[in-house]
């Protein structure tokens, strides 16, 4: 079920296994058979540490979703609440242990956090009247979980929101937090890069818990040389983009979430893992989506032709190697049956005429073309009641590619919006305004030309069949927060100082000071690794990016990615939302 | 040499040797008569207790003499953290320190009081150390584990009166279980039952068991009957191992199991009062006479006992030890040993003993049984000639593992350093092993021998966090508590010892500081902690409130600044509270999140003293949306409108006088017109309105909110697709020039299925978008013509790629040569 984390330059399945060891430790815990009691939210990240079977296997025999009332009635000796340290759920879980104890049935109940306890649930409980019925109160630290071979995400939802909207930095602790997990398994990480305001608050933490921690450091011989920590909002131009590549668009399209894409129609393939565990897969998602279709035929040819090769075999031997591989190949045939499905589902869509409007006037503006007017496709999809968020990611990288747009234009999107859409959606605009997403344009300079120039963020001919630059994931666009990945590691961000005074934060070095005995001696022409770290958010595309840039042949760097969560424009917007009418029911 | 096996006894197969620890140096009138002792396992210390009501704390020194005041003791034991525990008859038991001071005290049960304590034990488990008792009413009370104090009332036992003839604790099956025997019935107790259970084999069913013994591990169980029989075998009563006739038919005082891991011949040590009796599986016996009363306590590899005069072991030879010194014994062990004594003498006969072991290709063995012997030594000189000989044969061996020797010797110089009489830890080495050094030095700490406790971390080399820093912190805890000192002094020795230590909680030792009711010096040591996440909740304890909240920020950690909030908040009052958060950012929005989602009414406050008027506009915007009556949803408005105003959002003002606009709006048509209209967006307003033919009111509305011509436009022709009123809409599109084009039209019209009203606007679209439009309806020949017209090159190739090669023959032929015309130019 793992082996593809441990393919790549960093094992991650480490991580996985410590994760699982400590679930498992828990189970054990509490003695005898088990009911989990699952705060919805964490069911898909745990489904990337622990299947069914491992729970089963420690005596869980029932799971239930937490919810008010009474608890499903189950004959086991103890009941488990996984749950985040939220009030409102420590308000449900007391429903459920006072209207257990009417009933007489003696089971007892543990309460496991995740990913950490927190004192004032605890106190919650305390109020509550119910912290005494629980045996166990403890913790699993979840916080980085490994996501693919070299991916890793925290699956935070609310991580952007939090920090850059509500100024609440609970997500930054656990990223420094896991970040020194990381730490204690793979070595101290030499180098710390990082821009952006909550880029030096993770960093600041680090050397503050390492500070904390000295004395219990571990022998490691450092397996990552550098770290770069980026905030998204140092780049929010990206997700607003619709994303090219063949994982980005299915992402766009259909939602991954949790690694796991539900497809339409449902009855053809329900629930699909998306990993690099499938070899096809692994080979096309990064492409961009105009090179899948080649992929794919070639890979059709290769298979009947592995297919044919049972009529050339003439010897015993030669037929069982035959019969040998053919479990693989049929694995092979039936896996690119299923992305030649879903490529032409995705083509129907990307080769219709409203998807060309909409990337055209992306591509736009993200050359600069009239950023400073109306837009007449904005405004017709308004008029038309296109979908609100579709609205919102125009207009947001409207106003992101002109630096903030005049008042009196940002004025009439507003009017639009709050009058074809509702009047409720003004608390949404303002939040977008908190971000930065939406602004007004301040100073008369707009200095998004100069940034797209300097870093070459527009590549005007793009490959995308056999692509020469990150630019081909957005077919032109290079992602900007890719981009200074890029420069960084060559040749270095002294060279583009003026660029990033342009963006917002700090941009700082730090350096870790590795016990002696474990500096290691590069060998030549071996290639460095660094951790790139999303605050808030990275899309599909973007990850291709860095891959592709993992990949170069002279590019002397492997990149391992993290963030907060794996987000698109439209799942980022809605983060964003707030719907009054929801909250009220 | 000879002299190692003269105190060798043989039992069956196997040997037994009884090796003096220490002389005892206590001065007791009358030896250990009338004393009740207490010794806990792994060398642990030795506690007596004298019926004349005087507490006689002993070991080296350690306790002083002291006046019993409280009540008579039935029992005294050890737990496994060291700690004395004193068992009254009343069934208070009291906890002691090693060094004699009062720690605690918890009572056995309401029932006890009345009836007395009989007898007492006190046993250890997997769940800590616990304590049994039997009452005056027969009755047994468990706890099994004082540190979680649970008592558990055991069954009643048919026929019992008094305290049973003896009675053992078993730890089976994770269960804690009483065996008693009451003459010659044996039962036992659990939780819920009490049931009689036989020996197999217990040839003499008529005696009655006058004591049991069951073994360090709880595996084994011995009986000793009155007609002088020993019963051993399997504590879960399945098998039996042999029956001694002892021929003493007195009661024993005491029986313990004395086995080692891998025991060759387990036995049991029974012990009258001028006799000691080994009795092994076979038939044969070892006895000592006792000169002075004694005590025994059972070990893990072998039996203790503790005398007025003397402190001695008795063990089972190990079989390392046995081949080695055993007289004659020709095994590599011995024969290395005889050639290093003859190397030692410069003899030639060294070379023929090595030669005789080399012949048999033994040395390795040789070495290993070597090494292994001298950890089983307790003479440092009988140690050193052992290991001595294991190095000369290592010196002819190329490749032996240099590990066991290196972590021997490491070991043994340990070993010797703690069971020094000054230290008193009489520790063997398979004891030492199985307690680990981690247990070791929490040993030594507790026995305040820090300098040795260090020594021994450093020799060992202990990781400091685990090792040297674990001893310095009990150091400072310990240091804490020396009331003469000085704060300052203090402090200034901690910080100058510790200084460098890695990995030290300086919290705990503050904590420790703050108990002892010293604040002033566990803030002075607080600063010394690295982790401010540590420093929290110590200074909240000592009300150090502001301090805390900046600490617990510059942790990072949101939870426990939110701790520090909810702390703060019922400790002062609201203004000094909001005037604190104001000063830490940080805090205030971690309280405003706290607040959204439990008490909107603290956040209106918190924002009203901010004067944070666009925050406070957002407020009453949100709970309007939460009012179900429109009256209250317009006066909460009008107040998010006066607060934009003052926080100069014009727009936003602006904006929500548009709402209450529109709701007013909508409540009038409801009422007058009997539509459901409120609630709606100001287009889906105007979409119904124009639906259902209240084109007036949608000509209003259009007009008040100043609606762009084009979005209403739109509006407009979709409304009238949507009801089929295709008149209407040619009537509005002949109202005047439309904004948005003609295409749209043809677009509605197509979407609507309505190919023949589309095509009445398709002569009114503009060039750019004629190719467009004849496409939408379908007219491929009407399409090609606009394109090859307009002579663009990618309007016909769009043509193209609609046209099918099999009925369109003609139309491709002249597309494909107007596309290379247009190519041309």
């Amino acid at each position: 079920m793992s082996a593809h984390l441990s393919y790549g330059r960093v094992n991650l399945n480490i991580l996985r296994e410590a994760a699982r060891k400590e679930l498992r430790e828990f189970l054990d815990k509490c003695g005898g058979s088990k009911a989990i009691v699952w705060d919805e939210y964490l069911t898909g990240p745990f489904g990337l540490i622990a299947q069914y079977s491992l729970l089963k296997e420690h005596e869980v025999e029932k799971m239930f979703t937490l919810k008010g009332g009474r608890l499903p009635a189950a004959d086991v000796k103890n009941i488990i609440f996984f749950v985040r340290p939220r009030l409102e759920l420590m308000d449900i879980i007391a429903e459920n242990v006072i209207s257990e104890d009417k009933m007489h049935s003696p089971r007892d109940f543990h309460i496991l956090f995740v990913p950490r306890r927190s004192m004032l649930c605890e106190q919650r409980l305390k109020e509550q009247g119910v912290l005494g019925s629980f045996i166990n109160i403890d913790e699993y630290i979840l916080d980085l979980i490994p996501y693919d071979g070299d991916l890793l995400s925290m699956e935070s939802e609310g991580a952007f929101r939090e920090c850059y909207l509500e100024s609440d930095q609970t997500s930054l602790y656990h990223t420094a937090k896991g970040l020194m997990t990381l730490q204690a398994l793979y070595g101290t990480i030499p180098q710390i890069f990082g821009k952006g305001e909550c880029a030096r608050h993770v960093a600041n933490m680090m050397l503050r818990m390492k500070r904390e921690f000295a004395g219990s450091q571990t022998q490691i011989l450092p397996v990552f040389d550098s770290l770069l920590l980026l905030d998204r909002n140092v780049d929010l131009l990206t997700p607003l983009a619709t994303q090219l590549t063949y994982e980005g668009l299915i992402d766009e399209v259909y939602g991954i979430t949790n690694g796991f894409c539900r497809f339409l129609p449902p009855e053809k393939f329900s629930k699909m893992q998306l990993n690099s565990a499938e070899e096809l897969y692994a080979e096309i998602r990064d492409k961009n989506f105009n090179g899948v279709g080649a992929a794919l035929s070639k890979k059709a040819k290769i298979i009947s032709a592995a297919f044919e090769e049972r009529h050339s075999a003439k010897t015993v031997g030669e037929i069982k190697q035959f019969v040998s591989q053919l479990p693989h190949m049929q694995a092979a045939r039936s896996s690119l049956a299923n992305h030649t499905s879903i490529a032409e589902l995705i083509k129907d869509i990307t080769t219709s005429e409203a998807f060309f409007d909409n990337l055209t006037v992306e591509q736009e503006f993200m050359t600069g073309v009239d950023t400073d007017k109306v837009n007449t496709y904005i405004e017709d999809c308004i008029a038309q009641k296109d979908p609100l968020i579709k609205i919102l990611r125009l207009v947001c990288m409207q106003s992101v590619c002109n630096n903030g747009l005049k008042q009196k234009l940002l004025d009439y999107y507003k009017r639009e919006i709050l009058q074809t859409y509702g009047y409720e959606h003004m608390l949404t605009l303002n939040n977008l305004e908190k971000t930065g997403l939406l602004k007004p344009q301040t100073s008369t300079r707009n200095n998004y030309p100069t940034i797209r120039k300097t870093l070459k963020l527009w590549m005007e001919d793009a490959n995308e069949q056999n692509p020469n630059d990150i630019s081909y994931v957005y077919s032109g666009y290079a992602p900007l927060s890719i981009r200074l990945t890029q420069v960084l590691a060559r040749p270095g961000w002294r060279s583009i100082e003026e660029v990033l005074k342009m963006l917002p934060g700090p941009h700082f070095e730090e350096r870790q000071q590795l016990p002696a005995g474990l500096h290691k001696k590069r060998q030549q022409g071996e290639n460095r690794t660094t951790l790139v770290f999303f605050l808030g958010g990275v899309t599909y595309a973007e990850i291709a990016a860095l891959r592709f840039l993992s990949q170069m042949e002279d590019g002397g760097t492997e990149y391992i990615i993290a963030t907060t969560k794996l987000i698109n424009g439209t799942s980022w917007i809605k983060s964003l939302m707030d719907r009054p009418e929801a909250q009220a029911s | 040499m000879a002299f190692i096996t003269a105190n060798w006894n043989p039992l069956g197969e196997a040997f037994y040797r009884k090796i003096e620890l220490y002389e005892m140096g206590w001065s007791l009138r009358d030896g250990l008569k009338e004393c009740l002792v207490a010794a806990a396992p792994y060398g642990g210390p030795i506690e007596n207790h004298l019926h004349n009501l005087k507490k006689l704390t002993l070991l080296q020194n350690i306790y002083n003499l002291q006046r019993w005041k409280s009540g008579p003791v039935r029992q005294l034991g050890w737990t496994v953290c060291d700690d004395l525990l004193c068992i009254q008859e009343d069934g208070t038991v009291l906890i002691y320190d090693l060094f004699g001071a009062f720690k605690r005290h918890f009572s056995m049960g309401n029932e006890v009081v009345q009836n007395q304590v009989l007898e007492a034990k006190v046993f250890h488990s997997p769940y800590g150390t616990g304590v049994a008792i039997v009452t005056g009413a027969s009755r047994f009370t468990l706890a099994t584990n004082i540190d979680d104090l649970k008592l558990r009332r055991l069954p009643e036992v048919p026929g019992l009166q008094g305290a049973p003839s003896c009675w053992a604790v078993l730890t089976q099956d994770r269960q804690t279980k009483v065996l008693l025997a009451n003459r010659a019935d044996l039962y036992i107790l659990d939780n819920t039952s009490c049931t009689p259970v036989t020996p197999p084999g217990l040839s003499l069913q008529s005696c009655s068991i006058v004591n049991m013994a069951v073994s360090f591990s709880y595996k084994y169980l011995a009986l000793f009957t009155d007609s002088g029989h020993l019963w051993m075998g399997s504590a879960n009563l399945k098998d039996k191992l042999s029956e001694v006739d002892t021929k003493v038919r007195t009661p024993p005082k005491q029986m313990v199991w004395c086995r080692r891991p891998k025991s060759q011949q387990p036995s049991v040590v029974i012990m009258w009062d001028r006799l000691l009796l080994v009795a092994g599986e076979c038939t044969d016996t070892i006895q000592y006479t006792l000169d002075e009363e004694s005590v025994c306590v059972a070990e893990l590899d072998g039996v203790r006992i503790v005398g007025g005069s003397r402190h001695e072991l008795l063990q089972e030879v190990p079989s390392a030890c046995q081949d080695i010194f055993k007289i004659a014994s020709m095994a590599p062990g011995a024969l290395l040993l005889e050639a290093h004594k003859e190397y030692e003498k410069s003899s030639q006969k060294a070379d023929e003993y090595l030669r005789e072991i080399k012949e048999q290709s033994v040395l390795g063995e040789a070495v290993r049984q070597c090494v292994e012997a001298a950890g089983y030594e307790h003479e440092p000189e009988t140690q050193k000639t052992l290991l001595r000989a294991a190095s000369f044969g290592k010196c002819f061996l190329s490749n032996y593992p240099p590990e066991p020797f290196v972590s021997m010797c490491r070991d043994l110089k340990v070993l010797n350093s703690v069971r020094e009489y000054t230290v008193g830890i009489p520790l063997t080495h398979t004891q030492y092993k199985q307690m680990t050094v981690q247990v070791l030095i929490d040993r030594l700490v507790y026995r305040k021998l820090y300098p040795l406790a260090i020594e021994i971390c450093r020799y060992l080399k202990t990781p400091e966090y685990q090792g040297v820093s674990r001893v310095l912190k009990h150091w400072a805890c310990c240091k804490v508590q020396q009331k003469e000192e000085p704060d300052e002094s203090i402090a200034h020795a901690v910080s100058v010892k510790l200084g460098e230590a890695a990995g030290i909680s300086y919290s705990e030792i503050a904590a420790r500081a703050y108990e002892c009711g010293r604040t002033e010096l566990a803030i002075k040591l607080l600063e010394f902690e690295p982790r401010s996440g540590e420093q929290v909740p110590l200074l909240l304890k000592m009300k150090r409130s502001q301090l805390a909240l900046s600490k617990a920020i510059e942790s990072g950690d949101t939870d426990l600044v939110y701790t520090v909030v909810t702390y703060l908040k019922n400790e002062m009052n609201r203004g000094d509270f909001f005037m604190t958060l104001r000063n830490q950012p940080v805090a205030l929005s971690l309280y405003r999140q706290f607040c959204k989602h439990q008490e909107q009414d603290t956040l209106k406050d918190l924002f009203n003293q901010d004067d944070d008027h666009q925050e406070l506009g957002n407020f009453y915007v949100k709970a309007s949306y939460k009012e179900k009556k429109l009256e209250a949803r317009l006066s909460l408005l009008q107040s998010a409108v006066d607060e934009y105003n003052k926080a100069k959002n014009e727009f936003a003002a602006k904006a929500t006088e548009e709402e209450m606009k529109l709701l007013r709006f909508q409540r009038r048509l409801d009422e007058e017109m009997g539509e459901a209209l409120l609630g709606l967006s100001l287009q889906e307003t105007l979409h119904a309105l124009l639906t259902s033919n209240f084109h007036k009111q949608a000509e209003q509305l259009y007009r008040d909110f100043r609606v762009p011509d084009k979005r209403y436009w739109w509006l407009k022709l979709t409304a009238l697709a949507e009801k089929d009123d295709w008149e209407e809409m040619e009537k509005f599109a002949k109202s005047k020039k439309s904004p948005i084009g003609y295409l749209p039209f043809v677009e509605v019209c197509v979407k609507q299925h309505n190919k023949y009203e589309a095509k009445k606007y398709v002569s009114k679209v503009t060039p750019e978008q004629k190719v467009k439009a004849h496409l939408a309806i379908g007219d491929l020949e009407g399409a090609a013509e606009a394109a090859i017209e307009r002579r663009s090159e990618g309007e016909i190739s769009t043509v193209l790629s609609r046209c099918s090669p099999t009925t369109d023959r003609a139309l491709l032929e002249r597309l494909n040569r107007a596309r290379s015309t247009a190519a041309k130019k």
